[in-house]
């Protein structure tokens, strides 16, 4: 990428303590996030995909600092996110908002639709007078599809494809730049899926927008994406164009992952890879490679001594990257 | 003779709003050894169709106002309770969605296990573990004489849910119904569990009534597909024909609302926006007369708000609940 990224993360790492014992010492780590690196461009769309655990929720939060990360460094346009103060953190936030999955978990049911979407502009100080704040409010009500008179209503009226058009609302009240949509359509029946998807991408259109989408659903993240980054154990182990990795990909758990999808059409048969077992824990995870104990290549020596760092593929030209000692 | 009729089946919920339609006149048939999906989405009646079946369902607030379950013949609608405990589990059986609260915390899987074949085979306590340690290594639970007396917690989800299968499966049932089997579940472990399916099937020749918002799912394995929309059945085809050619607007809205990863734009590496079926589902309460997808349908013209339409065959197997499906198909 030529210009200078919107958004960089390096060498992240969190690790969460699991307490036990009679003097609750610390009797292990959860190494949610070790080790994840990338960058993201202005305008662009990156996924992140993985299963349960893989620790993409958690990559997302910590870049927020919403869970504070254990080491590594997240930068902003050039401003340092991981060492910003109390009052820069603030400032960062109205750059950097999150859209969270289960939308009827994350809207206070006691507030109304207005003071859900507005908090922030409270916060901020973006509006001076109550008539410029309404004006806003219908606004954004507007933007996302919703109208004027849903403002003085409550959660609970609203459907859940409804709701998440609210904590979309909510997201852009302070006009960010950069959006962690975190598994922000999962819940959502399928059809209503496509709109909000749609309503996404035609904002990203208008208002310039980044987004970080994180999903476990491999479909939605290709037909979203620019770029994906795969996630295992919490490590990236393969980030490329959406295309590419899709259409090639070139670590043998990405190749598990795309093949365990089921293609919604009953005439194309495909050869399905299928994975032995269950990801290990993250409490103790494999040494080396994470995925070897799962990996058919997988070499004794290499694969579960040394840990593989994420290379770019030899004239791959537009940065398909992968760890893996024998694919790279 | 199909195995399961169900014939105009219709059950409500007594709700503070009035009588909620859930299942609302619904036709299923499944033969022996047939696998039918039954697809739609959140609250589309699926789930509480299948729990009408088993006789699952809290009444009140629910209530069965209208049709019958005919099990090889016999209706089980009037059964009481004791003589369902006879069809459950041993002719007919299910497994939930959630592997995660669906087996109970205190017993181990082994107890779990044996609990039905006890109960409907009068095996001894040895012989039914024998029978436990049988099952899970059909459905492939490495080591299985000692995860035998392991409790669910030590399980992970996908292998919960292949503990679930191994109960269900215990007593031979010869229909399994299957309501979101693989929802909870991670793409790599959702492709063990129905090839899991798949090969059981083959080898007990049961018939399964996959329960699914997927149509990926589907596509996989169904022979024949139930299509469910406000508690109404909107469309019946085998699976290569719906796919090929889906007659009912709301059918077609599900499969195009779906982004795919096989497709020509992946490769080409530009989007193509999806087709998102506007608006939300009715409400369910006092439903108004008519097609209850016409307010989101596009082809919808006034005819269809003043009569229902009704399931019809079209082509050889293929039915649709669509008065303009010749013209929009």
């Amino acid at each position: 990428m030529s210009a200078a990224p919107l958004l960089k993360v390096d060498k992240l790492v969190k690790h969460f303590p699991v307490k036990g014992g009679l003097l609750k010492r610390e009797v292990g780590r959860v190494q949610a996030v070790d080790g994840v690196s990338f960058e993201l461009a202005k305008g662009e769309t990156l996924g992140v995909v993985g299963e349960s655990g893989c620790g993409k929720s958690t990559t997302g939060r910590c870049i927020l600092r919403l869970i504070e990360p254990t080491s590594g460094e997240v930068t902003f346009e050039g401003k340092s996110v991981t060492g910003a103060g109390k009052e820069e953190l603030r400032a960062l936030a109205r750059d950097m908002q999150i859209i969270f999955q289960d939308p009827y978990a994350s809207l206070n049911p006691r507030m109304t639709v207005s003071a859900i979407i507005g908090e922030a502009l409270t916060i901020h100080k973006l509006t001076k007078t109550k008539a410029e704040y309404d004006a806003r409010i219908v606004e954004l009500l507007e933007t996302v599809g919703l109208s004027a008179d849903h403002m003085r209503r409550y959660p609970h009226e609203f459907s859940g494809g409804q709701r998440q058009r609210i904590g979309i609302a909510r997201a852009l009240a302070v006009n960010p730049k950069l959006i962690i949509c975190d598994e922000a359509v999962s819940a959502l029946d399928v059809s209503i899926q496509a709109q909000v998807i749609n309503l996404l991408e035609d904002l990203q259109a208008q208002f310039g927008l980044t987004y970080m989408f994180i999903a476990h659903d491999l479909s939605v993240v290709e037909h979203i994406s620019d770029r994906v980054a795969v996630m295992y154990l919490g490590r990236i182990v393969e980030i490329a164009s959406a295309a590419d990795l899709y259409t090639a990909p070139r670590h043998p758990y990405t190749e598990a992952l795309l093949s365990a999808v089921p293609i919604p059409d009953p005439q194309v048969k495909r050869k399905r890879i299928m994975l032995q077992g269950d990801v290990p824990s993250p409490l103790n995870p494999p040494t080396g490679c994470h995925f070897h104990t799962r990996c058919s290549i997988a070499q004794k020596g290499l694969c579960d001594v040394q840990r593989p760092e994420l290379k770019v593929v030899a004239g791959s030209g537009n940065g398909h990257q992968v760890a893996c000692h024998l694919r790279s | 003779m199909p195995l399961l009729d169900i014939q105009g089946l219709k059950t409500h919920f007594k709700t503070d709003d009035g009588w909620l339609h859930a299942v609302d006149g619904v036709d299923i048939a499944i033969e022996k050894g047939e696998t039918v999906c039954v697809v739609g989405e959140s609250g589309c009646g699926k789930s509480v169709t299948a729990k009408t079946v088993m006789k699952l369902i809290d009444m009140p607030p629910g209530k069965i106002v209208a049709g019958r379950v005919l099990w090889k013949g016999r209706d089980l609608v009037p059964l009481g309770p004791e003589e369902m405990q006879k069809i459950r589990a041993k002719e007919i059986a299910i497994v939930f969605q959630e592997p995660m609260t669906s087996l109970n915390p205190v017993f181990t899987v082994g107890d779990q296990i044996s609990e039905s074949v006890r109960l409907h085979e009068g095996l001894s306590k040895k012989a039914a573990l024998e029978r436990a340690i049988e099952m899970l290594k059909l459905v492939n639970i490495p080591t299985p004489d000692k995860r035998v007396n392991d409790y669910p917690h030590q399980f992970s989800g996908g292998m919960r849910q292949r503990v679930m299968i191994a109960i269900a499966l215990a007593c031979s049932p010869q229909l399994l119904i299957a309501d979101e089997p693989t929802t909870a579940l991670d793409v790599t472990i959702q492709a063990q569990i129905l090839e899991l399916m798949q090969d059981l099937k083959e080898r007990l020749g049961m018939a399964v009534m996959l329960i699914t918002h997927a149509m990926g799912v589907v596509a996989e394995v169904a022979q024949r597909v139930v299509v469910m929309y406000a508690g109404q059945v909107v469309e019946e085809a085998p699976v290569e024909a719906l796919f090929a050619r889906p007659r009912h607007p709301y059918t077609q809205g599900l499969i195009r609302s779906i982004p795919r990863i096989d497709t020509a734009a992946t490769a080409a590496g530009h989007r193509q926006r999806l087709e998102a079926i506007p608006g939300t589902v009715p409400k369910l309460v006092a439903p108004k007369a008519g097609c209850r997808f016409a307010a989101r349908c596009r082809f919808a013209q006034p005819s269809c708000t003043t009569a229902d339409p009704p399931l019809r065959e079209i082509s050889p197997g293929h039915k649709v609940a669509c008065f303009l499906a010749e013209s929009t198909s």
